[in-house]
């Protein structure tokens, strides 16, 4: 075990994955001589050289398109996005090409890819670099959709996520970068699609992911000095989705509350709560409570930017409604 | 023999191309027409849901495989593609599997639209119906052989209305950057569906534009197959030499509307008609292979019916081939272990 900053967990995975497989090459804006936004490729390309470690022009459809070209040819690209919000500019070939290429090839053509960066907002970045874009591309069959909120996960799930056959939509937090914690050592990788139990409780199941895992403990340490326990449970993956963890957990407490990070309309926790519907109907004594963002585009001020997310007190309510507490 | 057809023999036999392979390059210009014919007449048969045409562009493909190795060379084509893919090594049962979406079809397994050709195994990859998209993919490609040094050089084709789109643009720009192995080749027949080249660009070619990129660009007349041939062996050995992408644009006749799903008549003119098929490459290189003395009537008659055998016993094959099983729809979206 090592104590590291979930920026250098990351970065710790992608420089385990170069050294154990000459295929991983690292494509993206300023990834390289300027080390990456966020410090996540720091060093890297003195450690591997210009070939492996790729500063590209201003041009995500451009190198996005370039690095399918490079996974359909066997080598494992991982693609920096300044942030998520620019993956937009390349959805095309996100959506049309990469989710599409195995199955437009009959199976034949594999596409292993990663594409990483920050999502979602809380470091006053403003509308055009705060969305949170999971559902958008969890919505898509063919991508995976990992969001780690922990440093351990961060690199657990990355290591998977290079060695994936599929390409990955991997979404980091920018408010969570400088966050340390326990990271196992040696070998350490996460499978997709399992989700973990971040505290467990009795009363409430209370499900997240990303950054809103942590405002839901902090939920849950407040609530637990009025009595009630709440279970967090810490998503990981959108796609696949855990939902038997969730419905495990439902089963024991009856009651649940989903949280994400923004808008409400067609969100991830529509889709959660959905599936606790679908599976534990018959477990629930109360409706599934969501706790979402502002329906805004993100604003700037701070004052105006703290509102416009969920923070702990709206959890706490959430969770005494489904208690008949409110 | 005459001074003139002494003059024209020497031709194909400076380009160090043999009789037999220009003989061998007709009859893939021969095969890609009666395919794409035989396609247009299933699909009006109601035995297809959907054509989209290659003819007038067959010249051009074929010269441009022509100097590729069909083995190590990647090509990512686009739905134009008939001839070239042919060349390099899929068969006329090959597409007509995909044009009848069976379970067998090589290129998806009747997950894609037909013309949308693929076949990894020959080393032809991804073809998408958004226009451009395979742009960046043989940028990607021809970086990943470059960083291996595998010697493979890659191939990419469009028509002219694809190169507005932001990709084409952002590949060429890599593409220069790295000096990646890669011809980029536009089949520029004029029209993008019914958008003429004055309202799709304000250059008067697309291979001036190679300019902006740092790469050579070139135009050859996409009716003068042998032209063609030269300009592509050019680019193919500036790639191999590690000299990087070179910009080739063919201006060719569409012969054809843009698909099935559209009547040309609605917006070209008779006039207009009539003069592409002048241009049309299976004339003009035939006229040329007469004029050498290559062709006589009794020689295109036999390759005439060389085709006609392969086409109609495609066909058979090709209709006798099972429909994908219903239950399999789900079945390759992710990866499913070996």
């Amino acid at each position: 075990m090592a104590e590291l900053t979930y920026r250098d967990a990351l970065r710790s995975a992608l420089i385990e994955e170069m050294d154990h497989d000459r295929r991983v090459v690292l494509i993206g804006e300023d990834i390289g001589v300027y080390q990456g936004t966020f410090r996540v490729t720091a060093d890297l390309l003195k450690r591997y050289g210009p070939g492996r470690v790729i500063d590209t022009p201003i041009s995500e459809l451009g190198f996005v398109g370039a690095a399918i070209g490079m996974a359909m040819l066997g080598l494992r690209p991982v693609v920096e996005v300044m942030t998520w919000n620019f993956s937009l500019l390349a959805m095309d070939q996100i959506v049309n090409n990469a989710a599409k290429l195995r199955y437009f090839s009959g199976g034949q053509v594999n596409v292993p890819m990663v594409i990483r960066g920050p999502n979602g907002a809380g470091v006053q970045l403003s509308a055009q670099h705060s969305q949170s874009l999971e559902a958008t591309y969890a919505h898509f069959p063919g991508l995976y959709v990992v969001a780690p909120a922990t440093p351990a996960e961060a690199k657990g799930l990355l290591r998977t996520a290079i060695r994936s056959d599929d390409p990955v939509i991997f979404l980091e937090n920018a408010a969570l970068y400088g966050m340390k914690g326990e990271v196992p050592d040696s070998d350490f990788a996460l499978p997709f699609g399992k989700a973990a139990v971040a505290r467990s409780g009795r009363d409430v199941t209370v499900v997240a992911y990303s950054r809103m895992v942590f405002a839901a403990l902090t939920a849950a340490e407040q609530l637990a000095a009025e009595g009630i326990e709440a279970e967090v449970i810490n998503m990981r993956c959108l796609r696949p989705l855990d939902a038997a963890t969730i419905v495990e957990s439902v089963s024991r407490t009856h009651r649940a509350v989903v949280v994400q990070e923004q808008w409400k309309p067609f969100g991830a926790a529509a889709e959660i709560a959905m599936r606790i519907y679908e599976d534990a109907f018959d477990q629930l004594d109360a409706p599934v409570e969501r706790v979402t963002g502002a329906d805004v585009p993100m604003p700037y001020a701070r004052t105006l930017e703290v509102r416009a997310v969920p923070h702990e007190a709206d959890i706490v309510a959430a969770v005494k409604k489904t208690l008949g507490k409110d | 023999m005459s001074a003139e057809a002494k003059t024209v023999q020497a031709r194909h036999r400076v380009l160090g191309l043999s009789d037999q392979d220009v003989l061998e390059m007709y009859y893939y210009v021969a095969l890609a027409r009666a395919l794409d014919e035989r396609m247009w007449v299933l699909q009006r048969a109601g035995k297809a849901m959907f054509v989209i045409s290659g003819a007038g562009h067959e010249g051009c493909q074929v010269a441009a495989m022509w100097p590729m190795d069909k083995k190590l060379d990647w090509f990512v084509p686009y739905y134009r593609s008939v001839a070239a893919c042919l060349v390099k090594g899929m068969t006329a049962t090959d597409m007509l599997l995909g044009l009848f979406a069976r379970a067998t079809d090589p290129s998806s397994g009747g997950r894609q639209m037909p013309g949308h050709y693929g076949h990894p195994r020959f080393k032809i990859l991804s073809t998408s119906s958004p226009v451009g998209t395979q742009y960046p993919h043989a940028v990607g490609i021809a970086y990943a052989s470059r960083l291996r040094r595998t010697g493979e050089v890659t191939m990419v084709s469009i028509g002219e209305g694809g190169t507005s789109q932001g990709d084409w643009h952002e590949a060429l720009n890599f593409a220069a950057i790295h000096k990646c192995p890669v011809l980029l080749i536009v089949e520029n027949n004029e029209l993008a569906i019914s958008v003429p080249l004055r309202k799709q660009m304000a250059v008067s070619s697309v291979a001036v534009r190679a300019a902006g990129y740092g790469m050579p660009g070139v135009t050859a007349d996409g009716s003068d197959v042998l032209e063609c041939f030269r300009v592509t062996r050019e680019a193919y050995d500036r790639a191999k030499r590690g000299e990087g992408p070179t910009l080739i644009e063919f201006a060719v006749p569409r012969l054809g509307s843009h698909s099935s799903d559209d009547q040309q008549e609605r917006y070209r003119s008779r006039e207009e008609l009539e003069q592409v098929r002048k241009r049309d490459p299976l004339l003009t290189f035939r006229a040329y292979l007469e004029r050498v003395g290559l062709l006589t009537q009794g020689t295109l008659q036999d390759m005439t019916d060389r085709v006609r055998r392969e086409i109609d016993l495609s066909t058979d094959e090709a209709d006798r081939a099972p429909l994908p099983q219903p239950d399999t729809a789900t079945r390759h979206v992710f990866y499913e272990g070996e």
